[in-house]
């Protein structure tokens, strides 16, 4: 099966300053990968580059075998990828529901599987808060309105930048819950987070990066901790 | 009764400044660009729309149903010939870009007009008045402040209801998120500068109608916009409108103070606005 999205030898600069050493990364329809790494390995540089906000080659990025790299965020949504964004990134001085409308009005011309009503029963709350200004919900609510915003795309693939960052465990749990229901509807999940255990629960594999490399990557159950430990601080070469 | 006189003026007059502020609020509010060759743009659509005039023989509502559209294709042009190459966070690109265009612009006009005034023949419209009492108020800046509610009135709803509002205000609010949610902002930028400049072209209809214009005038009408747009608040339409009743009402009683004093006092409650309340008076923080 060709793979939704495949990334072929990635790199990535910002001027002078290189961020993404060859990184080879298969997402095939419908899993749910997690992508773990500390701080400043590359994992939001890595989206970025999938989103077309970051300049690359074309083959570097291929979207079910397509070359797409370097082509604007637009076409990579009307593509079928859509991203929930690190610090949620609502428009603010606009309600609830006419953030969730821009996704709607610009969504990728697939079937219609996200509804304003799916997301609203999805989060209930966000139905009662439709007529408020974004900017007005609290931390959890926010990602909640940014998660329906990319599920309105109608992704097949959705990137999620740091979801829990910032949010209690209640909250995080909360939003997690969902994660199996997007899955049912077809579409598959890049989870980029910084709770490993998190990241290993809620995925079917996983890629650890270091320093922009790819420094591991096996299916989440089978992945030990020592493993993720070596390829998350360096110092051995862990590849499982 | 002179004070009463002064204040209808002032309203009058602001209709016609919040013709000139319109766009430039949205241009500022969507892009943050501060578009310097606004009011050349304005004097140069008046300029054309006087050619067509005694060119085609036609009046002066039908050479506005022939100038608005032109008004709104050079709007699309500039957006992207020029304007969605130098648009970016840091506003200096632009403003470089506006400035020399204005300079261009000006000297072209100079080129094909003169420095000649002209003015656009309005078949008697340009007199007519209505007598209230003591105080007469011209036909034409009713129909003026009129247009200028409607077309605030206008905007306002479509930046409310229509999909092309909500991808201007995603755009305005976060530029790459609204991106990553689909939406081509350079489409976007130029439909925003195609109604930018199309409002310019009801201004430049008035303006013709109203006084002179000569290629030179158009950096007085940019002082004017850009005046009322900070008076009211950056970037918000019906802010730009109020922001051009207070210049307007501002140069009006000034007028009735000292015949010389007018225009000084316009700019004086500009400063003073600036000085107290620098995100103008309807803007929030």
């Amino acid at each position: 099966m060709t793979p939704i999205l495949s990334t072929k030898g990635l790199t990535a600069f910002y001027g002078d300053f290189q961020a993404l050493f060859g990184v080879d990364v298969e997402i095939a329809p419908g899993e749910t990968v997690a992508l773990i790494g500390a701080n400043g390995a590359g994992k939001s540089t890595f989206l970025r580059s999938i989103m077309g906000l970051i300049r690359v080659k074309p083959e570097m990025i291929q979207l079910d075998g397509r070359p797409v790299g370097g082509e604007p965020p637009h076409r990579i949504v009307s593509g079928g990828v859509a991203i929930v964004p690190e610090g949620r990134r609502l428009f603010a001085g606009m309600t609830v529901e006419e953030n969730l409308r821009v996704a709607i009005d610009n969504a990728s011309g697939r079937d219609g599987t996200w509804t304003l009503d799916r997301v609203f029963s999805l989060f209930p709350i966000l139905k009662e808060k439709r007529r408020e200004p974004a900017q007005r919900l609290s931390g959890g609510q926010q990602q909640m309105v940014s998660i329906g915003r990319a599920l309105l795309n109608q992704p097949r693939l959705l990137l999620c930048d740091e979801i829990s960052l910032g949010l209690a465990p209640r909250v995080i749990r909360e939003i997690y819950e969902i994660m199996p229901e997007i899955s049912e509807a077809g579409t598959a999940v890049v989870l980029v987070e910084q709770d490993v255990s998190l990241a290993k629960q809620a995925s079917d594999r996983l890629y650890c990066m270091l320093e922009g490399r790819i420094t591991l990557t096996g299916r989440s159950g089978e992945i030990s901790r020592d493993q993720i430990a070596a390829a998350y601080f360096g110092g051995s070469d862990a590849v499982a | 009764m002179q004070w009463l006189d002064g204040l209808i003026q002032g309203v009058l007059l602001g209709g016609l400044y919040a013709q000139y502020a319109l766009g430039m609020a949205l241009m500022f509010g969507v892009m943050r660009i501060v578009n310097l060759t606004h009011g050349d743009l304005m004097i140069l659509l008046a300029l054309i729309g006087i050619s067509l005039s005694s060119a085609l023989g036609i009046g002066p509502w039908m050479v506005l149903v022939l100038l608005v559209p032109l008004a709104a294709a050079i709007g699309w042009l500039l957006q992207r010939a020029v304007l969605n190459k130098v648009v970016s966070e840091d506003p200096l690109p632009s403003l470089i870009a506006t400035f020399g265009l204005s300079v261009a612009l000006q000297n072209a006009m100079l080129q094909v007009w003169s420095a000649d005034t002209r003015s656009l023949p309005g078949g008697g419209i340009e007199q007519a008045s209505w007598q209230i009492g003591s105080i007469y108020i011209g036909v034409l800046p009713v129909i003026v402040l009129v247009a200028a509610i409607c077309l605030t009135g206008g905007l306002s709803q479509l930046m409310s209801h229509t999909r092309f509002g909500r991808a201007l205000r995603a755009s305005a609010a976060d530029v790459e998120a609204a991106a990553m949610t689909g939406v081509n902002p350079k489409t976007v930028y130029a439909l925003a500068t195609a109604i930018a400049v199309g409002v310019l072209g009801f201004a430049a209809v008035f303006q013709g109608l109203r006084s002179t214009v000569a290629p030179a005038d158009g950096a007085a009408q940019l002082i004017y916009a850009f005046e009322a747009v900070i008076i009211g608040g950056m970037g918000s339409v019906w802010g730009a409108f109020l922001g051009a009743m207070v210049l307007g009402i501002s140069q009006s009683i000034g007028f009735r103070i000292d015949p010389g004093f007018g225009i000084l006092a316009g700019h004086l409650v500009f400063l003073l606005v600036l000085a107290v309340r620098p995100q103008g008076i309807f803007g929030r923080n």
